[in-house]
């Protein structure tokens, strides 16, 4: 490839000349993949089109180019000079067309390395890939969003302080297991109180806030906006506690990726979607074949006639709030394993929770839980397509959709929404 | 800790331009809420399309005036296209649809593929140079020792206010006219409107757009006034800042984006500075820091939503009788 050469060429003089100074401006970085420097990849910068300058990476990784001047300049990666078996994460960036460095900066500029995958089969290697993560995405999802469906149903409200539920199952466990001050127990040993606690705190919710507020016949538009208050000061409770950095998990941080045929996961993914179906069936049977279950559907159905036939029915209530939360608890805890532990996780996911339940149609345990997984998915395989970044604006986008076609959702009754 | 600095100090936010744009954001809310009895939580989005309708339209090379207008017209038209599919709905699918919006939108501008318009996360900056020509104040400080604004200052707050009172002007006239009546009468039984003939659908819708279109205008007025756009200031916590102004005033009142905005940024400058003061002079020791001010203050204004929501959902102004908090 002439380019090349002459690009080495130029390097070469570069090297030779000038160096890198430390007073002028510079574009650099490291190449790694896996902890592992990346040597001998060629790297050139250029500036409307003219070569300013290029460089190899050296045998620890690290690159640098001085440019002259700040300015918006072409950063471009050989992609031919990568080692065998490497190449980029993202193909299409192996150029990156606005650099911007300001005056006396030094650069850093990332480019993320990945396995090289067979061209033939890679596109449905990696669809499959992508419905697999987004199964286990889905089931937390579904797991949170079938409390959030369940405190609805009994109670008519909307909690938006559920994302909160969520982040406070996963902080409790992080506390327990990594926080500095806390007793460092095993993850899996810090799941039982975790989700101990946030049943409490879904108890507490409904004691202390919510019932009174119901007493004293306050409506529901009145507690949509306690309950947003409500999410608004725990998650900024959560932020001064915690930082702002995302926080993981002593075991299972990271994890080697295993094969199960075309499909590659991390064994904890495998263990999450199996440990959240788990659970969701059990919150099925719950349903439909013990009293409190009953009861629930009953409260559900029509307060007044389950209250007259002598259901008590602020204990189902109460029950349902230690129920939802704990599942929501339990969805975050999963979602830290998975991911990390970061104050506003809960919020993020609220919005994703949102889509899960109008899809499935607002109030119905099963349609929530379909809902999740069916957005798990599609979020994620939306990646084969789209940006990473609208990943969230795909889940948004099927939630408008759904209330545009069928706005009672896949399992609602008709009445329920006018 | 010097409390006569941090007296003046909250005087000046509560006077401020950041108080103006949350009066004029709290009465498009008072337009959707307090009378329409919508549940909009994403208001935020209508500022952004004031803000980001008039920047990007300057970077495009077009004029200060007709970003205004862009912005005010993607504002209204936002409000069609969120009302069309959840009007019809009950309350609380409009507050998951807006929100998420809101969201939606804000996740749009930052990406890499909206970038030739809104540049991304760097936002755009520098466009209301013009407006800050026809500035006629001459140069220099005004006020009284330290409670005092530049010039510069001076004019972005003075037009602010009066944008405010123009837009409560307004409103008074509306919310006195049949029209007005009819939106409270939605707001108190929606079915008892609709069985007198009342297209309550179109009503709610125009009054979205109307609301809409006085938050874009909270969305300029932020923008010009730091001369910014940028995706991350238009998170959804603007929104019930909003709201805690709207409540503290006393939904459904006139004067209430007023009362409540004073009240509101007087109450959050001197609960910051008081904190700011304690950490400095080490009376807390080690356990807050500077840097978690930020952080308690956005937890303080959650708690604050809850207490009045549960307490004096009347707010300062309100009355009881005239409120959708109750159950009906």
């Amino acid at each position: 490839m002439p380019t090349a050469a002459a690009y080495l060429i130029t390097a070469a003089l570069l090297l030779g000349s000038a160096g890198s100074s430390d007073s002028g401006e510079s574009i650099g970085g490291t190449l790694n993949h896996e902890g592992q420097p990346v040597a001998g990849v060629t790297i050139t910068v250029s500036l409307s089109d003219r070569a300013v300058g290029s460089a190899e990476s050296a045998a620890d990784g690290t690159w640098e180019i001085p440019v002259r001047g700040p300015g918006v300049y072409q950063v471009e990666i050989d992609v031919a000079s990568l080692p065998e078996g490497l190449a980029l994460r993202d193909p299409d960036r192996s150029v990156l067309t606005a650099v911007e460095v300001q005056a006396g900066q030094h650069k850093a500029v990332v480019f993320p390395m990945g396995e090289r995958q067979a061209e033939q089969s890679a596109a449905i290697t990696r669809l499959l890939n992508l419905v697999a993560k987004g199964l286990t995405y889905g089931a937390i999802v579904a797991l949170a969003s079938v409390g959030l469906s369940l405190i609805f149903s009994v109670t008519g409200l909307i909690n938006f302080a559920h994302g909160e539920v969520v982040t406070f199952g996963a902080v409790i466990a992080w506390l327990l297991n990594a926080s500095p001050a806390g007793p460092r127990l095993h993850v899996l040993w810090a799941v039982l109180p975790a989700l101990a606690l946030t049943g409490f705190m879904g108890a507490g919710l409904e004691r202390g806030l919510f019932r009174p507020l119901r007493r004293r016949r306050t409506g529901n538009v009145a507690l949509i906006v306690v309950s947003i208050g409500l999410s608004l000061f725990l998650r900024h409770i959560y932020l001064l506690f915690l930082g702002g950095a995302p926080r993981a998990y002593e075991q299972y941080a990271v994890q080697a990726q295993q094969s199960w045929g075309p499909i590659s996961l991390p064994p904890k993914d495998v263990m999450i979607l199996v440990v959240a179906l788990a659970a969701l069936v059990g919150v099925g049977l719950m349903l439909q074949r013990t009293r409190l279950g009953t009861e629930m559907r009953a409260v559900a159905d029509n307060k007044d006639l389950a209250e007259a036939s002598g259901i008590n029915v602020d204990r189902v209530i109460l029950h349902t709030w230690v129920l939802g939360a704990t599942l929501a608890g339990l969805g975050g805890i999963l979602l830290g394993i998975t991911q990390t532990v970061q104050w506003d996780m809960g919020f993020v996911l609220l919005l994703t929770m949102f889509a899960a339940v109008v899809l499935g149609g607002i109030g119905t345990a099963y349609g929530a839980a379909l809902g999740g997984l069916i957005i798990g998915v599609a979020t994620e395989t939306s990646t084969f397509w789209l940006p990473v970044e609208f990943k969230v604006v795909v889940a948004l986008g099927v939630l408008i959709l759904v209330l545009l076609v069928r706005p009672q959702g896949l399992f609602g009754l008709k009445e329920r929404v006018g | 800790m010097d409390l006569l600095r941090i007296l003046t100090d909250s005087l000046r936010a509560a006077v401020g331009v950041s108080a103006a744009a949350y009066a004029l954001a709290a009465a498009g809310l008072n337009v959707h809420f307090g009378y329409t009895g919508l549940l909009n939580f994403g208001h935020v989005a209508f500022m952004m399309m004031g803000a980001y309708g008039t920047a990007v339209t300057v970077d495009q090379g077009g004029p200060l005036w007709l970003g205004l207008l862009v912005g005010v017209a993607a504002a209204a038209l936002l409000g069609l296209l969120l009302g069309i599919p959840t009007l019809r709905l009950r309350a609380d699918y409009l507050a998951i649809v807006t929100i998420a919006t809101a969201e939606i939108l804000r996740l749009v501008a930052r990406s890499h593929t909206a970038e030739p318009l809104t540049r991304g996360v760097f936002g755009i900056q520098q466009f209301a140079d013009p407006f800050y020509a026809l500035n006629p104040i001459p140069l220099g400080r005004y006020g009284f020792g330290s409670f005092n604004f530049s010039h510069r200052q001076l004019w972005v707050v003075l037009v602010g206010w009066a944008v405010v009172a123009l837009v409560l002007l307004l409103l008074t006239a509306l919310m006195r006219s049949p029209w007005g009546r009819v939106l409270r009468a939605i707001r108190e039984d929606e079915d008892a409107a609709r069985s007198l003939g009342k297209n309550v659908f179109a009503y709610k819708i125009q009054s979205l757009v109307l609301g809409g279109v006085i938050g874009s205008l909270a969305g300029v007025l932020l923008a010009v006034d730091t001369q910014a756009v940028n995706p991350d200031t238009f998170v959804s916590i603007l929104t019930f800042y909003a709201y805690t102004v709207l409540i503290l005033g006393g939904a459904g009142r006139i004067l209430a984006p007023i009362v409540g905005a004073l009240v509101f940024w007087f109450l959050l400058q001197l609960s910051d500075g008081l904190l700011r003061g304690a950490v400095e002079a080490g009376w807390l020791g080690s356990l807050i820091e500077a840097s978690d001010v930020a952080a308690i203050r956005f937890a303080l204004v959650g708690l604050g939503l809850v207490l009045l929501m549960a307490l004096r959902p009347q707010g300062i102004l309100g009355s009881r009788q005239e409120l959708l908090t109750d159950e009906r």
